[in-house]
C-alpha cells in the first residue's frame, strides 16, 4: 500500500502514468486482435475502456495481465520496462485484476480465499487466528467488516462476493485496478454501490480501468475513455468529451447498415406463438409470435433473460408454465428433442459448450439433428448424409479441406456456420439464434446476416438474440425488449434508435423517452 | 496390409449411386477420397497396428506361437473379455465407466447355471441369464441417466451388490453338474474355429456397424462428446445412456454364459478383476476416458494385445508377474498417447 500513498494525492492527468503500454499488438493468426493500441493509467483517475465485442478489450487486459504475450510493443509499469511479463510478475508490479467470472473458490471460506497461495503458517501447519486477523484487515478495506471471515464463499450473493473479490485483489497491494465488467452480475442497487466503491478506490490513488458494455456506468465513473475499434485505438479523450451518442458513434465507427439484408418480405402467419410463458425467474408471463417471414429481435441488457427465454421456448429448461405452439400446434414442454421434431431450431450462444461436439467431424456435428430423419431403421444412410452436408455448408461457402476434419480445427465463424447448417438441414419451421456472431469477424458476420435474411424471405419465423443492438436494429423488424426475465417493451424496429432500446431495458436511467417509444 | 493396398488402386466409381431420390445435390466438387487404413478401421487404427506388430514378434520369438491350437487357446483366452470389453467400449465413449461388468458375469452364469441344474432348459436359462444381466444395466444406466449419479460410483456400488448376490445365491460354492451340451456352446468348434472366437467376431462386428452406420451409434459418440450440446440438437441423451449401460450388462451376461458353459459349471467368483482388463483393453485400443474417442475393432484389438501377451508369455516362459507390468507400461504409454495426440490436435 505505502507505493500508492506517494502519489496518493488527488491527480491530475499530467502527472505521469503508472502503467504506459506503448504500440502494443497481437494477432491470433490471421486475425489482428490488437494493432498498435498506446494507453496510459494514471494514479487517481478511472480510465473507461470502451468498443464492441471483439474490439480488442479482452486481448488489452490479458496483455496487461500477462495473460497472453503480446508481439511487439513495449509495456512499462511505473517508467521501469516489463517486458513481456508472466502473470506472477505483472501481480508483483502492480497490476490487480477483478474479472467478470470470479476466481473464488466456492467451497472454501472467505479467510481462506483471501489468503490463498499465502496462508499463514508455521511449518506447514496453518495458524487460524492469524489467518482471520489478516483476512478481517481486508475485509475492512472495502467495507465488509461485519461479514465473518469462516463464512463459506458459495453462500455469500455475488454481489458480496464481488467485494470479497476486490479484498483479495487488493491484499496483494496494487497501483493499479483493471475492472472486466465487474457488474454483470449485479443488480442496479448493488452496481451502485460498487462504482461507489471504486470512487473511493480511485480517490485513495490507484489508477483504475473499468471495462463494461453498459455506458451509463461508464459515464457515473469515468474520468477518461479509450475507445477501440477492430483492434485498434480510436481515441483516447476525457469522458467530458462525449456524449452517450458520440460514444456510440466512435465505438461503432463505421457504416453498419450495409451489412443487414434488406427488409422486403412478406409477413404471413403466425409460425410460433408463446403464451403465458414463465422460464424461471420470470417477473411475469412473456406472449408474443412471430410470423413467417417475420425477424424478431430480442434485446436486454446482460442477465436481463434473454438466453433463459430462448432456451424456455426451445425445452431446454423446465418453465413454471405456458405454451409454445408451432403452426397452430402445440409444442410439449421441457423436451428439446420434441422441439426440434415439431420443427424448432436453436443456434446457442456458447458454441463450445452448448452447440459443438468438439471431438466429431464437421459432418456428424452438421447431421447431428436431422440424422434421424435420413436413416432407415436407425442405419444412416450415409451418401444421403454426405449430399445433405454438402448442400448445406456448400451454400456457406465453408472453407475446409474435407468434411471430415474435426470441427475443432475450424476458426469461430466457420464453427457457426457448421452449426447454422445442423439447423439449416433440419427444414425447420422457426429458427431461434443467441448472439449469432459472437467472435466472429466481420466478413462472416455479413454472410451470416444473409443466411438469416434469406431464411425469413423463405418464410421462416425467426427469433435474433444480440446484445450488440444496431445487430438488432439492423436485422429485425420488431424488437421486444426484456428486462428482468419478462418483456418490457416492443419496438418497431425501422426509426427506433439504441437509445430507445436502452431506455427500455434499464430500469434507473428510464427517462421521458420511456413512454414515446414503448410503441 | 498389402491387401489393402489392392483397394487403393480400385477406382471407386467416382457417379456411382448419385444420391437417390436426395434433394438436389450441390456443384459436387467432392474428391473422390483415397482409401487408406484409417479409413479402414476408423478411429480405431492405433491398436491394430500395435497388435499386427506384437503378433509379428511373437511368430518370431516362439515356433509355437502361430500354430492352429495355439491360436484357437488365444481365441478362446480372449473372447470372453474380449465381448465384456466391447461393451465397456459403448460406455466409456459416453465418458461413463461401467464397474460392475465383472461381478454381473458372475451372478448371470450362475444365475444360468442354477437354473439348468435345476431342470430348466438350456435356452430359457441362458436368455434368463441375459435378461438379469440387461436388467442390471437399465438399472446402472437409469441411476446415471435419470438419478445423475457419477458412472463410477454407481457400478461401482453394483460391483459389490451384484457380487454378493452370487455369493448369497450360491453359498459360495461351485454349481454344478450342468448338461453335456451346455458345455458344447463354448467348448465347440464351427467351420474349424472355437464357437467362442465367432461369438467375439459377431459381436466385434455387430459393435462396429452399430457404432458407424446406425443413428444410435453417432448418438453414443454425440453424448460423450458433449451430452448438454447434444440434448440441445435433439438428441435422447438419458435415453441413449440407459441403453449404453443396458448393452454393457447384456455383453457381461453373454461373457457369463459363455464363462460358465467353457468351464461346464457356475463359478461364484467368476469374472472377479475382468472390469478392469476391459477397462485396460478399450484403453489399450485406442479408447479415450473422456468420451467420444475409440471403436469396437479398437477394444478388440486392445483385448487381443492383453491376450496376446500373456499367452506369449506363457510361451515364452516370461514370469506373468513382468506381464502384469508389461501391461500396466503399456496402459500408460497408450493414455500417454491420446493426451499427446489431443495437446497436438487443440493446438493446431
Amino acid at each position: 500500500m505505502s507505493a500508492t500513498i506517494e502519489t496518493g494525492a488527488r491527480t491530475r492527468p499530467d502527472t505521469e502514468p503508472v502503467v504506459s503500454l506503448r504500440g502494443a499488438s497481437k494477432a491470433y493468426g490471421p486475425i489482428q486482435a490488437l494493432d498498435d493500441v498506446t494507453l496510459e493509467l494514471r494514479a487517481g483517475e478511472v480510465m473507461c475502456l470502451a468498443g464492441e465485442n471483439g474490439a480488442g478489450k479482452s486481448t488489452l487486459i490479458k496483455i496487461l495481465t500477462g495473460a497472453i504475450r503480446r508481439d511487439n510493443g513495449e509495456y512499462l509499469v511505473d517508467g521501469r520496462d516489463l517486458g513481456t511479463p508472466s502473470p506472477s510478475e505483472a501481480r508483483d508490479a502492480g497490476i490487480g485484476v477483478v474479472y467478470q467470472e470470479l476466481s473464488l473458490l466456492p467451497d472454501l471460506s472467505v479467510e481462506e480465499n483471501l489468503l490463498m497461495g499465502q496462508l499463514p503458517a508455521r511449518r506447514g501447519i496453518t495458524r487460524p487466528a492469524e489467518l482471520r486477523r489478516r483476512a478481517a484487515a481486508m475485509l475492512e478495506r472495502v467495507g465488509l467488516d461485519w461479514l465473518d471471515p469462516g463464512t463459506e464463499v458459495g453462500t455469500l450473493s455475488l454481489a458480496v462476493q464481488q467485494l470479497v473479490e476486490i479484498a483479495k485483489v487488493l491484499g496483494a497491494s496494487p497501483k493499479v485496478l483493471i475492472f472486466d465488467e465487474p457488474t454483470t452480475a449485479l443488480s442496479e442497487s448493488e452496481t451502485k454501490a460498487l462504482l461507489a466503491r471504486i470512487h473511493q478506490l480511485r480517490d485513495e490513488g490507484h489508477a483504475i480501468m473499468y471495462v463494461s458494455h453498459h455506458l451509463e456506468e461508464m459515464f457515473d465513473i469515468g474520468d477518461r475513455v479509450t475507445v477501440l475499434r477492430d483492434g485498434g485505438l480510436v481515441t483516447s479523450q476525457p469522458m467530458s468529451d462525449f456524449d452517450h451518442d458520440s460514444l456510440i458513434a466512435s465505438m461503432v465507427g463505421r457504416k453498419i447498415e450495409s451489412l443487414y439484408p434488406a427488409t422486403s418480405r412478406t409477413v404471413g402467419e403466425p409460425r410460433l406463438t408463446v403464451r403465458g410463458l414463465e422460464p424461471d425467474g420470470a417477473a411475469a408471463p412473456i406472449d408474443f409470435e412471430v410470423r413467417a417471414g417475420e425477424i424478431v429481435g430480442i434485446a436486454g441488457l446482460l442477465g436481463s433473460g434473454r438466453s433463459e427465454l430462448l432456451r424456455a421456448i426451445f425445452g431446454a429448461d423446465p418453465v413454471d408454465g405456458g405454451e409454445i405452439e408451432i403452426d397452430g400446434e402445440r409444442v410439449a414442454a421441457g423436451n428439446p428433442r420434441r422441439a426440434v421434431q415439431a420443427g424448432l431450431g436453436l443456434l446457442t450462444e456458447d458454441r463450445k459448450r452448448l452447440g459443438l461436439l468438439l471431438e466429431l467431424s464437421i459432418r456428424e456435428n452438421a447431421s447431428l439433428a436431422h440424422i434421424d430423419e435420413i436413416s432407415r431403421f436407425g442405419i444412416v444412410d450415409r451418401k444421403r448424409e454426405r449430399s445433405i452436408v454438402d448442400q448445406y455448408l456448400g451454400g456457406l461457402k465453408l472453407r475446409a479441406g474435407s468434411w471430415e476434419q474435426p470441427v475443432s480445427s475450424l476458426s469461430g465463424g466457420n464453427q457457426q456456420k457448421v452449426l447454422l447448417a445442423r439447423w439449416l438441414a433440419t427444414h425447420a419451421k422457426v429458427l431461434m439464434f443467441d448472439e449469432p456472431t459472437k467472435g466472429v469477424d466481420v466478413g462472416a458476420k455479413a454472410e451470416i446476416y444473409k443466411v438469416i435474411g434469406d431464411l425469413a424471405a423463405e418464410g421462416l419465423g425467426v427469433v435474433v438474440v444480440s446484445s450488440y443492438l444496431p445487430e438488432v436494429l439492423g436485422l429485425a423488424d420488431r424488437v421486444l425488449v426484456m428486462r428482468e426475465g419478462t418483456i418490457a417493451g416492443e419496438l418497431a424496429a425501422e426509426g427506433a434508435t439504441e437509445e430507445d432500446v436502452l431506455a427500455l431495458a434499464s430500469t434507473s436511467t428510464s427517462t421521458t423517452t420511456n413512454d414515446g417509444a414503448a410503441a | 496390409m498389402r491387401f489393402l493396398k489392392n483397394t487403393q488402386l480400385d477406382p471407386a466409381p467416382a457417379g456411382a449411386g448419385a444420391p437417390a431420390g436426395a434433394a438436389a445435390g450441390p456443384p459436387a466438387e467432392r474428391e473422390e477420397r483415397i482409401l487408406t487404413f484409417g479409413d479402414v478401421f476408423g478411429r480405431d487404427a492405433g491398436g491394430l497396428i500395435v497388435l499386427l506388430v506384437l503378433f509379428g514378434g511373437m511368430t518370431l520369438a516362439s515356433s509355437e506361437f502361430l500354430t492352429g491350437d495355439n491360436l484357437a487357446n488365444l481365441a478362446r483366452q480372449v473372447a470372453v473379455f474380449g465381448i465384456i470389453a466391447v461393451g465397456q467400449l459403448l460406455v466409456i465413449l459416453t465418458a461413463g465407466i461401467d464397474l460392475s461388468v465383472g461381478s454381473v458375469l458372475g451372478l448371470t452364469g450362475a444365475i444360468t447355471a442354477e437354473l439348468l441344474v435345476h431342470g430348466v432348459g438350456i435356452v430359457p436359462a441362458i436368455l434368463a441369464g441375459m435378461a438379469a444381466g440387461a436388467a442390471i444395466g437399465v438399472f446402472n444406466g437409469t441411476l446415471v441417466a435419470y438419478g445423475k449419479l457419477p458412472p463410477f460410483i454407481v457400478t461401482l456400488g453394483m460391483l459389490g451388490i451384484a457380487r454378493g448376490v452370487v455369493l448369497v445365491l450360491t453359498d459360495a460354492s461351485t454349481v454344478q453338474p450342468l448338461p453335456e451340451s451346455f458345455g458344447n456352446i463354448a467348448n465347440g468348434d464351427f467351420l474349424g474355429l472355437p464357437n467362442l472366437l465367432w461369438m467375439f467376431i459377431a459381436v466385434v462386428a455387430i459393435a462396429s456397424f452399430v457404432l458407424r452406420r446406425t443413428v444410435f451409434g453417432r448418438y453414443v459418440y454425440a453424448v460423450g462428446s458433449n451430452p448438454e450440446s447434444a440434448r440441445l440438437a435433439g438428441v435422447p441423451v438419458t435415453r441413449v445412456l440407459v441403453a449404453v449401460y443396458a448393452i454393457a450388462g447384456l455383453l457381461a451376461a453373454v461373457g457369463g454364459v459363455l464363462f460358465t458353459s467353457r468351464l461346464n459349471a457356475g463359478v461364484p467368483t467368476a469374472g472377479t478383476g475382468y472390469e478392469l482388463n476391459a477397462i485396460a483393453a478399450c484403453v489399450i485400443g485406442g479408447a479415450s476416458l473422456f468420451g467420444a474417442k475409440g471403436g469396437a475393432f479398437g477394444a478388440a484389438a486392445g483385448a487381443l494385445i492383453v491376450g496376446t501377451l500373456n499367452n506369449g508369455g506363457n510361451l515364452l516362459a516370461i514370469n506373468s508377474f513382468y506381464l502384469q507390468i508389461i501391461i500396466g507400461a503399456l496402459i500408460l504409454a497408450a493414455v500417454a498417447f491420446d493426451q499427446w495426440q489431443g495437446r497436438r490436435s487443440r493446438s493446431s
